[in-house]
């Protein structure tokens, strides 16, 4: 099902608080449509806590309608915040929390 | 920024605290209310840590922090001050220094000697910590990690690195503000260790605003940086988040605090702690237990884990009084090294010697103007001039003084070296300064430490006698080494005198005889006698020690002194004891000069060692053939002929005036034609081929464009002090 249904969302350019209102508008509606949802985030030039947030947010939605958000193509500046605040995990695991619990 | 730029500020600074831990150290003994001196040693060797560890300086850090360990025991009278240890502590002072010239040539590694040095510094310090685990010293040589003192037991939390808990605002990003780039500044004052990301803020899809910030962090920061710093990162953003910083080996009690603090679930919060790893999973078994019991003793309602628990810890002093005092500490430690830093700003050397350079050029075009004005005559713009001129000279001075130092800061280095000197001799010496007000210019005082150093050590060698024969010859055992400045006639003079056993002018030309370098027959004066130890290669001592005796110092000496354009001189009783006067320039860029002409040649003499100037009498032209001096009001005066001297052409006119010069205590007469008044003077050097010149000290260009030359006084007094001492043939 994760592969058949898969809708593909597009960010292009910035992922900023600029931005944040605009690509929120157009990232919920499929969030209430797909189950599963593929994000490319290979044109993004540049991220902020803002952007970091939606990720998060469309990570969550999807979690609770039992669907699957993917990331693609993370642009380096999308790989820098990631890895500045250790974001990478939380997206790499379909679990909301990922257990690194010993 | 720059890093190379604060990196230099840091070796600069550094330097200068381990100054001021030094004196402090070199005071305390002799001090009976010693806790302030006890809190400047500590806050230098505290701030040196401190901002190495910004830099990564892991040597310096670890070393530091051992050191800054045993001051701490001293600061808190578990330790008294000894001789013993301030002499350690001194040693220790001195590698650091060593670290921080390394750190400046920016070699790789250390020399093996200064890394066992070091160790074996760390291991005398570790004594002093016994009652402490240190860690052993070799780790503090490899460097990697600072050894660590802290007990780890009790009730303290085995992590040293910090914990920074963070609660953002909704309006943080809206004001423009970025939380991940506090986080990339974080990342420059140490290492990020840990960081968690709390996202269970942001509500539903439908009510969150985009452009709220709902992001919580908790990071594990090792740094050694202090609170200040630390907080100082979230400065922006302080009213609009929720900041807890917890120090490396908090109490399991604040952490009990921060949790009940913070509005997450505690469980979740301190799940959090244990992955960004601040917390083990033990300890966070502790604090949630210490707070289960908080719960149970003084809340009715045990079933409620929600339970804001912040007024019970605080009511429980959970919230160790110590911790809030060294907080406190800390930060007025900061704002005291705040505000003395406001009243003094560093500027870099080379900008003040093109604002010097460009006054002098400033002062030329000045006098150009002002010759112009002259030749016009207009009573108006005379007076513009005349007020210029006075500007002029005013900016002039106080850019001048700007160069100016005291020189008590290098006496006082002194203090050390007296210190060192007299234990190695066995001797017991004190150091008595005078004069430490007398201002010099920062270039000269640069280039004098050496000289003085090696004038003092000497003086303390062989000038000091033992204290037998100090006492045979009924002077008291103790003996003294005094360093004395003052300002004369345009120069400074720095005197180096001791209370010792005095040159014997026998015996040194008894020696110099023997060693060729004046002949049998020769007749000199005591004087000459006692400059012959400055002669390469001369020495009276009769064995050679390791701090003096060698005959190397004092060519040394005057060679180091002529260059800055100063003289020597020294007198000396025997038995009774010597001084050596020390005569420089004040400064070496601008001069108030007095003109005047010879032929068509103009002169310049530094006025400050101008005295009077007389008119040549008929009857002293008479008598000018047979004899070179002039009575001066019942004073020989010898006197010099500019224009003989010169060689300039053309016939003396009808007039002729004399200038009496003074310097040193002697004067001496200059015969010139013409006097041409007061000017200012930027000295330019003169080419290398005109170096060795006698009588010449530089050129000028006056305000007509006209080179005029300097006359050196100096050389000049004394060829004709000389001359008239030794009747020419």
């Amino acid at each position: 099902m994760k592969t058949a249904t898969a809708c593909r969302f597009d960010i292009d350019g910035e992922m900023t608080i600029y931005t944040a209102a605009d690509t929120k508008a157009r990232l919920m509606p499929l969030l209430a449509q797909c189950p599963v949802l593929e994000i490319d985030l290979s044109k993004v030039s540049e991220m902020d806590s803002a952007g970091l947030q939606l990720l998060i947010l469309a990570k969550r939605e999807c979690a609770q309608r039992n669907g699957d958000l993917r990331l693609t193509g993370h642009s380096p500046a999308v790989l820098e915040i990631l890895d500045l605040c250790n974001m990478m995990p939380y997206f790499g695991d379909p679990v909301v929390i990922s257990s690194q619990a010993h | 920024m720059n890093m190379d730029q604060v990196l230099q500020t840091f070796i600069v600074e550094s330097r200068e605290l381990l100054q001021d831990m030094e004196a402090s150290l070199l005071r305390i003994e002799s001090e009976t209310e010693q806790s302030e001196s006890i809190n400047a040693i500590f806050r230098a060797a505290h701030t040196i840590k401190g901002s190495a560890g910004l830099f990564g300086l892991d040597d310096i850090v670890a070393f530091t922090h051992v050191l800054e360990s045993v001051l701490d025991k001293v600061r808190n009278n578990e330790l008294e001050i000894v001789s013993d240890l301030v002499a350690l502590f001194l040693l220790c002072g001195d590698h650091m220094a060593l670290l921080i010239d390394h750190v400046e040539s920016r070699a790789d590694a250390l020399d093996v000697d200064k890394l066992q040095a070091g160790a074996s510094l760390l291991e005398k310090l570790s004594i002093y910590l016994a009652a402490q685990p240190v860690a052993a010293p070799q780790s503090a040589m490899a460097a990697a990690h600072e050894p660590r003192v802290e007990t780890t037991g009790g009730g303290l939390v085995d992590n040293d690195n910090w914990h920074i808990s963070l609660r953002f605002g909704r309006d943080v990003l809206r004001n423009g503000m970025d939380p991940l780039s506090f986080f990339r500044y974080l990342g420059t004052l140490g290492e990020i260790i840990g960081i968690t990301t709390l996202v269970d803020a942001i509500p539903t899809a439908e009510d969150m605003d985009a452009e709220s910030c709902y992001l919580g962090y908790e990071i594990n920061f090792k740094s050694e940086a202090d609170k200040v710093v630390i907080e100082g990162v979230f400065e922006f953003v302080r009213d609009d988040c929720v900041l807890h910083i917890l120090p490396p080996h908090s109490r399991m009690g604040d952490f009990v605090q921060m949790l009940s603090d913070l509005p997450e679930e505690d469980l979740l919060l301190g799940e959090m702690l244990v992955r960004c790893g601040t917390l083990t999973r033990h300890e966070l078994a502790q604090v949630l237990a210490i707070q289960a019991q908080d719960s149970v003793s003084h809340d009715d309602t045990t079933g409620e884990p929600q339970k804001p628990l912040g007024e019970i810890a605080v009511a429980q002093r959970m919230v160790q009084p110590e911790v809030v005092e060294a907080a406190l500490e800390k930060q007025k430690q900061v704002k005291d090294s705040k505000a003395k830093q406001q009243q003094l700003v560093r500027v870099d050397a080379e900008k003040l010697d093109q604002l010097i350079n460009l006054i002098g050029e400033l002062v030329i075009a000045g006098a150009g103007v002002n010759i112009l004005a002259r030749r016009n005559g207009q009573t108006a713009l005379l007076e513009a001039v005349s007020t210029l001129s006075r500007m002029v000279e005013e900016v002039r001075d106080s850019a001048l003084s700007m160069r100016m130092v005291q020189i008590g800061e290098t006496f006082n280095r002194f203090q050390r070296v007296v210190r060192d000197v007299s234990k190695e001799l066995g001797k017991d010496i004190v150091l008595s300064i005078s004069g430490a007000e007398t201002e010099l210019d920062k270039t000269v005082v640069e280039k004098i430490g050496d000289p003085l150093t090696h004038l003092v050590r000497n003086s303390m060698d062989h000038g000091i006698e033992n204290a037998e024969l100090r006492t045979e010859r009924g002077k008291p055992a103790q003996g003294t080494v005094r360093l004395n400045a003052y300002h004369e006639s345009g120069s400074i003079v720095i005197e180096v005198s001791d209370d010792g056993g005095g040159l014997n002018a026998e015996r040194i030309l008894a020696k110099a005889i023997e060693k060729g370098v004046v002949a049998p027959t020769q007749s000199l004066t005591e004087q000459e006698i006692f400059k012959l130890i400055f002669e390469a290669g001369f020495s009276t001592a009769d064995k050679v020690s390791n701090i003096s005796g060698r005959g190397v110092g004092m060519d040394v000496v005057r060679r180091n002194i002529e260059a800055l354009r100063g003289t020597i001189e020294i007198t000396s009783q025997y038995t009774v004891g010597t001084t050596m006067r020390i005569r420089l320039p004040l400064t070496l860029a601008i001069i108030d000069g007095f003109l005047v002409a010879v032929g068509k040649s103009s002169f310049v003499i530094p006025l400050d060692m101008v005295v009077e100037c007389v008119e040549m009498s008929d009857q002293d032209r008479q008598a000018l053939q047979e004899r070179n001096y002039v009575n001066l009001r019942n004073e020989v005066l010898p006197f010099i002929r500019l224009r003989n001297l010169f060689e300039v052409e053309g016939e003396a006119p009808r007039r002729e005036n004399i200038v009496v010069v003074q310097y040193a205590g002697q004067k001496a007469g200059l015969v010139v034609d013409g006097l041409l008044g007061e000017f200012q003077t930027v000295i330019k050097p003169l080419g290398s081929l005109f170096q060795h010149l006698q009588g010449i000290g530089g050129s000028t260009i006056l305000g007509s464009g006209e080179v005029a030359l300097i006359l050196d006084v100096p050389s000049l007094v004394q060829k004709v002090v000389q001359a008239e001492m030794v009747p020419t043939v």
